[in-house]
């Protein structure tokens, strides 16, 4: 079809002005359209549209991502024990396969929407806000979205979260913000899980992972945590505790990388 | 793989513009990626040739224009080319800058073909 399409290039091109932007014009017929289009318009959209939903119902979103098995699930349900007779909590599950981590949370009395994203490897804002529907987001005060498992693809979907929060696990790498940088640069906390195991795992070092997210012009606290051990998850409840009063005073809270698309209200 | 997702993103937007104009035949497609989009250009190509059949950008070129990661200091009022994980002033080597380029991952440009023209230019 290519080469018979008619569509090569002439001499000649005209710009013309018109409603739809500038184009210019070839004598051969073809149009070019400046567009200046973010490629990912149409979830960014949506992602302000669930931000929205989240910001009128005074609901902070934190969206948890991780490499798969970091903790991201532990640490929501020592989360749930710590805070849950505080907070109306709900969780928003991402998972490619089962609805195990759902079930878990629901063990805890909260209540767990599981999306299976079968070949997906991030969850995307239409998938947000098609479990959102099933929530009442008038009778909740925190929504967690626990994302995919995965340090790469979820890091370029807004989901109309307030702040991402990323958790690296003390048996990880301390390079990993150095290897996947477009995640960690996006992270408004990181928290360093399982500090527990850091007597065992002593390659870790705390001062150098935070070294490589200051790499990354990013300011963000980090917090070295365990769903273990109770007095290491303080300053994580300390930093929910905070956004939580700050939403409900009326700030508009933004994740740090946010395309202007997203930023507005729909 | 989330190239491909992406790629589908970029062909509704793809769509939009031809339908506006109103065009039944995509030519080219001109994109500008940074590497700290989270965008892999090799990977979204392969998505491309995948995602695009049977969509009115069937027979499109995809041009991508990389963006290189540049960073901005202030104290120093300099720009630095950066690496992406090493967002820090080439002068000062302060990590308190701010990213001028390099995060993009935009749809710039699309050559439309329309059909009437189409068929004159091939009969």
């Amino acid at each position: 079809m290519c080469k018979d399409c008619g569509c090569s290039a002439g001499p000649g091109k005209v710009e013309v002005h018109d409603a739809t932007g500038v184009i210019s014009r070839k004598s051969s017929g073809e149009i070019s359209v400046d567009v200046l289009q973010n490629i990912l318009h149409q979830n960014d959209h949506a992602a302000a549209h669930n931000r929205h939903h989240f910001d009128s119902h005074g609901v902070l979103a934190v969206n948890l991502m991780s490499s798969p098995g970091s903790g991201k699930t532990r640490l929501l349900e020592e989360t749930i024990e710590a805070i849950g007779d505080r907070y109306r909590i709900a969780v928003v599950e991402g998972d490619l396969e089962t609805e195990n981590d759902a079930l878990r949370i629901r063990a805890k009395g909260v209540p767990a929407i599981q999306i299976t994203t079968g070949q997906t490897c991030h969850l995307d804002a239409h998938m947000v806000h098609d479990a959102l529907h099933a929530l009442d987001l008038a009778t909740l005060d925190i929504v967690f979205i626990e994302n995919v498992g995965n340090l790469v693809c979820p890091a370029s979907f807004d989901l109309g979260q307030h702040a991402n929060v990323t958790l690296l696990s003390v048996a990880e790498g301390d390079d990993k913000p150095a290897k996947y940088p477009v995640m960690f640069r996006a992270s408004d906390l990181v928290l360093f899980s399982k500090s527990d195991l850091l007597p065992v795992f002593d390659d870790f070092s705390p001062a150098r992972a935070e070294g490589f997210v200051r790499a990354l012009a990013n300011d963000a606290d980090v917090f070295a945590v365990s769903a273990r051990q109770p007095d290491l998850l303080a300053p994580w409840l300390d930093w929910l505790d905070a956004r939580v009063l700050s939403l409900r005073a009326g700030t508009v809270m933004r994740p740090r990388m946010v395309r202007p698309d997203a930023a507005v209200a729909p | 793989m989330h190239e491909m997702a992406i790629c589908q993103s970029l062909l509704s937007e793809v769509g939009r513009v031809a339908v506006a104009h109103p065009a039944t035949v995509v030519t080219r497609v001109v994109i500008a990626v940074g590497p700290l989009s989270g965008v892999e250009t090799a990977q979204l190509e392969r998505a491309f040739d995948l995602a695009r059949q049977g969509t009115v950008a069937e027979c499109a070129v995809l041009e991508i224009e990389r963006t290189p990661v540049v960073i901005w200091c202030d104290p120093c009022g300099i720009e630095s080319p950066v690496a992406a994980n090493k967002l820090v002033c080439g002068r000062c080597g302060s990590w308190r800058v701010t990213v001028k380029s390099g995060d993009d991952l935009l749809l710039k440009r699309v050559s439309l073909v329309d059909a009437p023209q189409q068929q004159s230019a091939s009969g």
